[in-house]
């Protein structure tokens, strides 16, 4: 008999069509309603069909918020399963299919029963009320989730489905004399919301005053498209899918340009289509907010994988010098803000603003107290007289911004060269100006720049970004070593007093998730501060808290 | 409104004797007939020396990226459905860089007007052939002559279901005001390709080679069995028509279709957000 108590890495893995993301809402949500602390991350194959992917639920008695190498119980529901999961299974109970024959398992007939039920279909929802029944979930609240689930699918689908979730419970009685899992339940977590990466952000744009977004599908920035058009009606926003990355973001710059606030999403190479506009933004001055949800590059990549690969692409994307802000929310607590944040700036400033996100951060679950959503949207349009100038100069670079239709004075943009009018003009002096005065703004940028996050008062310090910040964090909680966690949710501009801050520490290391160590440069390049250690991660998974621990303790011990 | 009212004391960079001057003409006289004040028009361009025309015109405009014109306009009638919007661009940048988005604009079927100065090459780039240039037209990179077949715009726009398809001629500034007139009156998307001579790089299709090759048709605009026949005259054989080809009801146009404006008209940039709604949508994520 094998006992896991307190924090219980759970996983399970099928193929593609399997329905295993279904199995992570069902049990994310029963859970969660029991009282845990949950924690979940998907990884998946560029498939419809076949393959093998896995999601990870950390089951625990405490907050829990990274992912984890570790596997503790692992749920197999394709015969590949096992060998997909190798490296990570170490004192594993693994629970599989009888039909797989798997010899270390204990084996549940979950697919004969399954057909017997109906089909294979119902295989995720047996599986996951055996699961269920492992940790002690009230059948009551199994059937809540189920219905939350399917309801609108129809009874006679939902039917189907209570009857499967039942079907598991009975075979998870069985599983109880090889599994012991003490999980204390939390009453606190009750009142709690559960959100993904995704999610997070997409609150925060709702919260920003976001009113046009037009996109073109792409993983994994595709959620955040999903969720801006499903609320679409709800909070006055059109939502339009281009016809390519290149119409998307020429779409949200007519619109902001008319006075909407604009919202792109994309990944990588969706994102370097983007690049002439994002020079246009710069040129034209005018508001936009880039998603870029990263994946492992170069060109396709690792389409459903996990990466920080394309700050550098959003730092030098367009052509011609111009100021620009980059965000990397790093948890779901704070990503509301940053992105409501985001385009305040946008606003503020007249420039394109990047919010850096990647499939980990997108895709994991953690459930929280209901993040604070303080940041109000500021607008800055002004109505217009006849003697209105679109790039009138300003002391700092600003000008003030009309809109057609919005008063008497003409609004003219235009990606040449042009004078405060937005004529084209090839007067050299009026060029030089008008660079002064689109980069003149980046001075202020950083001053307004969000400071890093500082966790801990040791003398050492990990340095990371965007969504290593709870990976950093529990492997330094978990570690003997005295290291200061030092996270960056603005990437660019760098906060004025980064340097200083930096070099108060002895030993620093970046930890990120690139070949390169993209972010590691930028602040030598940005704060003049020269990183000791680098580990970088390369392979398309994100990194575990097993991992950095790991180096710490090869670092800082 | 008089058609000066949309002059502006500006240096006009185009050659002298372009076509270009004539359409610029041309669309004066139809703004003032429509009576559309400045501060309610926008122009949308892309690049390109019909892309500068928004520069000439007394108005609002979006000069942006080459071929990526057509995007911003739809964008900006859907954010400001109060306002005209016009798109200008030249045969390059609207059927060349910009296919994709001519194709897919003509599908969203917004209330703008899409002129097209067609002078069949390149004229800022200094002479290549364009998409619509004519086969046998030698320039310096097309050394041996252009082998592939014209773009026919017309054609594709008929066929995407385009409710107002007309071509005009530059040379023929009345008839051309009166398409203009009736394109932008028209409640949905219309298309007016315009022959323009290119008197610098163009030394094949001239005023008098367009004048030679064209003439005016009177067939029945509503039958677009018909329009789609007569769109396809003068490639290979016969002379290309000129005047409104093809016309029906304008049907929904994209801003319509869009839920925001269904029992709100208001322009969507005067709408503000509602913190109560995020506050509800926040409480769904909750487990109760």
């Amino acid at each position: 008999m094998k006992e896991v108590k307190d924090d219980v890495a759970l996983v399970l893995c099928g193929e593609a069509g399997q329905g295993i993301q279904t199995v992570e809402a069902l049990l994310i949500r029963a859970f969660s309603a029991t009282g845990y602390h949950i924690f979940s991350s998907k990884e998946y194959m560029s498939r419809v069909r076949g393959g093998e992917n896995s999601t990870l639920i950390r089951v625990s008695s405490g907050p829990v918020r990274a992912f984890v190498d570790r596997i503790d119980v692992l749920f197999a529901l394709s015969p590949g399963a096992v060998d997909h999961l190798r490296e990570r299974i170490n004192g594993t109970l693994i629970i599989a299919d009888e039909s797989f024959g798997e010899e270390d398992a204990v084996g549940l007939p979950i697919l004969e029963e399954a057909e017997k039920l109906g089909g294979r279909i119902f295989a995720n929802v047996v599986a996951a009320g055996a699961a269920a029944r492992l940790f002690r979930v009230e059948e009551s609240v199994f059937d809540d989730a189920v219905r939350a689930l399917f309801e609108r699918k129809g009874p006679e689908i939902l039917d189907a489905d209570l009857r499967a979730g039942r079907k598991g419970y009975e075979l998870g009685e069985e599983l109880k004399e090889h599994l012991k899992v003490s999980v204390e339940p939390d009453p606190s977590v009750r009142k709690h919301v559960i959100l993904n990466g995704t999610e997070a952000v997409g609150l925060g744009c709702i919260a920003g005053g976001c009113r046009f977004m037009s996109s073109y599908p792409m993983t994994p920035s595709s959620p955040l498209q999903i969720f801006i058009a499903e609320n679409a009606d709800e909070f006055d926003m059109v939502f339009e899918q281009a016809e390519d990355e290149i119409a998307a973001i020429n779409m949200c710059l007519g619109a902001s340009y008319a006075g909407a606030r604009s919202l792109v999403a994309t990944s990588g190479s969706g994102f370097a289509l983007m690049e002439e506009a994002v020079g246009l933004a710069g040129m034209i001055e005018t508001p936009v907010v880039i998603y870029i949800g990263q994946r492992p590059g170069p060109a396709v990549g690792l389409p459903t994988r996990t990466a920080q690969e394309d700050l550098n692409l959003a730092l030098y994307s367009g052509p011609g010098e111009f100021a620009r802000a980059i965000f990397a929310p790093g948890k779901l607590e704070d990503a509301p803000e940053i992105a409501a944040h985001a385009f305040n700036l946008a606003d503020r400033y007249q420039i394109p603003v990047f919010i850096l996100s990647d499939q980990y951060l997108a895709d994991l679950y953690y459930n929280l107290p209901e993040p604070e959503i303080s940041v109000e949207p500021e607008y800055h349009i002004i109505e217009t007289d006849a003697s209105y100038r679109r790039f009138r100069f300003t002391e700092d670079g600003i000008s003030p911004r009309g809109i057609p239709g919005y008063g008497s004075g003409l609004v003219r943009v235009d990606s040449d060269e042009h004078d405060e009018d937005g004529f084209i003009t090839e007067d050299l002096d009026v060029r030089r100006r008008m660079v002064e005065k689109r980069n003149l703004r980046l001075q202020m940028l950083r001053d307004d720049a969000l400071p890093p996050e500082v966790w801990g008062d040791d003398s050492s310090a990990v340095i990371c970004w965007g969504s290593t910040y709870w990976p950093v964090r529990e492997a330094i909680e978990s570690s003997d070593a005295e290291v200061t966690m030092v996270h960056f949710s603005q990437v660019y501009p760098l906060a004025p007093d980064t340097r200083e801050l930096l070099e108060s520490f002895d030993v620093t290391a970046v930890v990120e998730n690139n070949y390169r160590g993209q972010f590691a440069d930028l602040l030598k390049l940005e704060a003049g501060f020269e990183v000791d250690h680098r580990l970088n991660r390369y392979n398309g998974m994100p990194f575990s808290v097993e991992e950095i621990r790991k180096f710490i303790g090869e670092v800082f011990a | 409104m008089k058609p000066e009212d949309y002059d502006l004391d500006v240096d006009v960079a185009w050659c002298p004797g372009c076509g270009n001057f004539s359409i610029l003409r041309a669309l004066k006289m139809a703004l003032a007939e429509l009576d559309i004040p400045p501060e309610r028009l926008v122009l949308v361009s892309g690049i390109g020396q019909a892309g500068k025309l928004p520069q000439y015109l007394k108005c609002n405009y979006f000069n942006g990226l080459h071929g990526r014109s057509l995007p911003a306009a739809v964008a900006i009638k859907a954010v400001n459905p109060e306002l005209t919007v016009i798109d200008v661009s030249g045969d390059g940048c609207m059927y060349g860089e910009g296919g994709n988005h001519f194709i897919h604009n003509i599908r969203r079927n917004p209330d703008i007007t899409n002129i097209v100065h067609n002078n069949m090459v390149y004229g800022l780039t200094k002479g290549q052939a364009s998409p619509t240039s004519q086969p046998g037209f030698r320039t310096p990179v097309q050394v041996h002559g252009v082998f592939e077949e014209p773009f026919n715009p017309l054609a594709v726009a008929i066929s995407l279901g385009a409710t107002f398809v007309a071509r005009a001629f530059a040379g023929d500034i009345e008839r051309t005001r009166d398409i203009l007139v009736e394109a932008i009156r028209h409640h949905g998307y219309a298309l007016v390709d315009i022959f323009q001579p290119c008197v610098t790089f163009n030394r094949v299709n001239t005023f008098q080679w367009f004048r030679e090759n064209t003439y005016y048709t009177d067939h029945d605009t509503s039958d677009r069995t018909l329009a789609f026949e007569k769109s396809l005259e003068g490639y290979g054989s016969g002379k290309f028509p000129l005047g409104v080809i093809y016309r029906a009801d304008g049907g929904a146009t994209f801003e319509e279709n869009l839920s925001i404006y269904s029992d709100d008209k208001t322009p969507l940039w005067k709408r503000r957000h509602d913190p109560g709604k995020l506050k509800t949508l926040l409480e769904s994520k909750m487990m109760l």
